[in-house]
């Protein structure tokens, strides 16, 4: 209870540590196993999305032949596809799994400052999860009016799940931000006030300022999600009419009056951008600590990185309404939002200039992990040059609500994320578990993903040029497209049910891994972050033994002139080996 | 680094003393984890305010006149906004006696903290009752969420939605005041030695609710 917890109780550690196995796996306050807690029903939920984009997929490829996929079924499958990918999967997996996992290692503390109320975290989450899904099997089934869920239609009648599939997704929702807050103030109270000795803000990895930006980037949008939920809970429950206006439905009445559609609009994207760049900032940390190790380099411009994530996680708040061009809006205010959106192409571009030189002249070892960090730069590059078009007014207006946003989002935050979590999960593996994977299957499965991801979003681009609508069940009589366009359409699902099943073998190696794999040594990648540090691998409860670490120089000391080694350990004293570039200042 | 390291100064100094080692900011984990609690706290306030403002500009209906809605007749007068006037001033004369609370925690005044915890529970209590009592007005006179007898819909629907949101935080903030209370009396943070800023931690929650009032105050009775 009260603020000492067990970070600073060295003689108390014992006394911790967990006995039975339900307190050691099942109600663990062990940040290490909450992670894993968190990443494993991420990825649950997120085999689910996957599985439903397939479902899509095979109707818009081969239309008319899949009779149990209805209309309605479709726009069910798209609505619940995005916000299990955007939410339940990314931002869980990065934050509540990632963050969980990384935080209190890379900083050197024992644990997160309240587990107690982490624990409570995941718990909430399942929660949330759990709801979600109950979501298909009520009557009416889930809601389909889109992960955007914009009201009139997500809740009047002729959207599927106007009965009780949006009352559960709005609740859902509700609770996982319940979640999300009890797990992010511990994010952000652990990286600001629970680091070691030595640990100076400007000696942390990148992927704690990733993790911890994203964090305060949810501690400030989700709160306009959650209004917005009540509101609209209100709305369909007891028919306030915050977002409805005066309408008619089916010849009928419904009896809203003077309510603001737009109003949500605004709310829902003053939360959904910055939730763009809580995907993306974590992905941007940890690439950043992938491509630095496996290159042997320290990550360039190491301040300048940091700098960026603060600057792009603050004018995330003010371009939100590049969503909403289409609604109609004053030209001023087109303008100002088109500005802001370049503007944080600044930054942006900053880190991407960064990773490649990072890359050059470096020592590049290309492990599994380097192979999905390399990967990353590709897809991120690709999604961020679509995102200039589509910031700008003019070029949206016709683009909009065609493939080529599809395409756009999914390359820069479908597949993009998902490649660093991948490349994530290769290079943390040994660490968590102490086992190592197998490396051909590793590559494998890269590749795999990788050209499969191509094949199915690069023809995408050409399909919302051509003027194939987003979000259609079928093309109907669209006498302007030629008939080609239903052949790329049946080719990109075959790429998807390809990338689809080739994910198999990502899930074969780590039950080779897990059964057969060889032991891994404490710090594989010859890595200097505190992490691989520890004494134990996996660590133990309380991370650090009897003592905790002392930090002595910046996470990137790889490959320092004049010493034998080509890399030193943040802990490793001055005394013992040179300093590189260290931006943390005296301690 | 060693010592003899030379500490930059300007703008750059001020980054470096913010990213010193191990704490950001001198205080216990807890009240740091309020502080940015009660910051994403504000965001919802401001959200909830923000949509209210949206809405009875955006409604076709004329806005009832608060001060008529919110009037009381005392003596025969009457007095426009008088409950919420009372209302306002028991909540901020519970952050008063919040205040002296953390005070008299610092000084290990156990009895006198424990006291006026109690007293700025009871000071919330009322509140939330007076509360309660507007509430029943209001609904006797046909004002419901969906509608409303003086005009524009939405002027029910904010109102029940931001007061009843509110109310709750307050009626949380007297839980978790005795809670604490009842820990001040029986000595328990004197046995894990927590030395009571804990109380100060509930205090910044009760303060916060009292400010968060003053806007509710501002933006929905006055204007
Ligand atoms: C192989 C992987 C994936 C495939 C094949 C796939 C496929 C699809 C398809 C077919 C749609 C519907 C497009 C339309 O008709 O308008 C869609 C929508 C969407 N996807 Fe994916 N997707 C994949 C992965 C992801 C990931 C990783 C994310 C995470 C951000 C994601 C986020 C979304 C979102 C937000 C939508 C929009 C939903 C809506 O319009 O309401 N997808 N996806
Ligand atoms: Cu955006």
């Amino acid at each position: 209870m009260g603020y000492v917890a067990i970070a600073d109780r060295d003689h108390d550690i014992e006394h911790h540590d967990p006995q039975t196995f339900i307190t050691k796996y099942i109600w663990s306050q062990d940040h290490k196993v909450i992670a894993i807690q968190y990443g494993a029903t991420a990825i649950f939920v997120g085999l689910i999305a996957l599985g439903l984009s397939a479902m899509m997929r095979l109707q818009l490829g081969f239309p008319d032949t899949f009779s149990f996929i209805t209309p309605e079924n479709y726009y069910q499958f798209i609505t619940m596809h995005g916000m299990i990918m955007v939410i339940y999967l990314l931002t869980a997996l990065f934050l509540g799994g990632f963050g969980n996992y990384l935080i209190p290692l890379m900083v050197g503390s024992r644990d997160m400052v309240f587990p107690y109320m982490n624990m409570l975290s995941y718990w909430v989450y399942l929660l949330s999860v759990i709801i979600l899904i109950a979501s298909f099997f009520v009557p009416g089934g889930a809601t389909g009016a889109g992960w955007t869920l914009y009201p009139p239609q997500a809740i009047m009648q002729g959207t599927p799940g106007t009965e009780w599939g949006i009352v559960l997704m709005l609740a859902s929702l509700a609770v996982f931000i319940v979640a999300f807050t009890m797990g992010g103030l511990n994010y952000v109270t652990t990286v600001l006030q629970a680091r070691c000795r030595g640990m100076t803000l400007m000696r942390m990895p990148l992927s704690v300022w990733g993790i911890f930006m994203a964090t305060v980037l949810g501690l400030l949008a989700f709160p306009a999600l959650l209004v917005s939920a009540i509101m609209m809970l209100l709305d369909k429950g007891i028919h306030t009419s915050f977002f409805m206006p005066a309408i008619s439905s089916m010849g009928a009445d419904p009896g809203y009056t003077g309510g603001s559609p737009i109003l949500f609009q605004h709310l829902f994207w003053f939360f959904g951008h910055p939730e763009v760049y809580i995907v993306a900032l974590p992905a941007f940390g940890i690439v950043s600590d992938l491509l630095s190790t496996h290159a042997r380099k320290n990550i360039f411009g190491y301040r300048m990185m940091v700098w960026a994530i603060i600057a792009i996680g603050g004018l995330s708040f003010v371009v939100w309404a590049h969503h909403m061009y289409v609604s109609g809006m004053n030209p001023y205010f087109g303008f100002f939002f088109a500005t802001t959106t370049l503007i944080i192409a600044v930054p942006t571009a900053l880190k991407v200039y960064n990773w490649v030189l990072t890359l050059w002249e470096g020592n590049i070892h290309l492990r599994v992990p380097m192979l999905f960090a390399i990967g990353f730069i590709f897809t991120f590059i690709h999604g961020g040059l679509t995102g200039l078009f589509l910031g700008n007014v003019t070029i949206d207006l016709p683009l909009s609500d065609t493939y080529f946003v599809v395409a756009h989002f999914h390359m820069v935050m479908g597949v993009s994320p998902i490649l660093v979590v991948f490349g994530a999960i290769y290079h943390w593996w040994p660490k968590i578990t102490g086992k190592m994977y197998h490396e051909t299957l590793g590559r494998w499965h890269f590749w795999m993903t990788f050209l499969g991801t191509y094949a199915i979003y690069l023809p995408m681009h050409y399909l919302g040029f051509a003027g194939v609508p987003r979000r259609y069940f079928a093309m109907g009589n669209t006498d302007f497209l030629p008939d080609s366009a239903q052949d790329l359409n049946a080719a990109i699902t075959i790429s998807a049910l390809f990338v689809a099943a080739t994910q198999i073998l990502f899930f074969i190696n780590m039950i080779w891994s897990l059964t057969k794999g060889p032991k891994a040594d404490g710090n594989p990648w010859q890595a200097t972050s505190l992490e691989w540090q520890t004494p134990d691998t996996p660590p133990k409860h309380g991370n650090w033994g009897h003592d905790l670490p002392e930090c002595y120089r910046w996470a990137y000391d790889y490959s320092v002139p004049g010493y034998a080694d080509d890399f030193i350990p943040q802990n490793v004293p001055a005394s013992v080996a040179p300093v590189g570039r260290d931006h943390g200042g005296a301690h | 680094m060693s010592e003899a390291v030379m500490e930059p100064g300007g703008t750059a100094g001020v980054v470096n003393d913010f990213a010193r080692d191990k704490q950001v900011f001198g205080v216990p984990w807890g009240k740091a984890m309020m502080w940015i609690f009660l910051l994403s706290d504000t965001f919802i306030f401001s959200c909830f305010l923000v949509s209210y403002m949206m809405v009875r500009i955006s409604t076709t209906d004329p806005w009832p006149n608060p001060s008529e809605v919110f009037g009381l007749t005392a003596f025969g007068y009457d007095v426009p906004l008088l409950l919420i006037a009372i209302m306002t001033f028991v909540l901020i004369t519970s952050s008063g006696t919040m205040a002296l609370a953390v005070n008299m925690g610092y000084r290990k005044n156990r009895k006198a903290t424990f006291w006026l915890m109690v007293a700025t529970a009871a000071l919330g209590a009322t509140f939330v009752s007076m509360q309660a009592f507007e509430w029943t007005k209001l609904i006797m006179e046909g004002v419901r969420p969906w509608q409303n007898p003086f005009g524009a819909a939405q002027f029910g629907s904010s109102f029940f939605m931001i007061t009843g949101f509110h109310g709750m935080h307050v009626t949380a903030g007297v839980i978790y005041l005795l809670i604490v209370a009842n820990r001040v009396r029986n000595g328990f943070y004197e046995r894990c030695g927590s030395n009571y800023e804990i109380v100060e931690i509930a205090g910044l929650y009760w303060h916060f609710v009292d400010l968060v009032w003053v806007f509710i105050f501002a933006f929905f009775y006055l204007w």
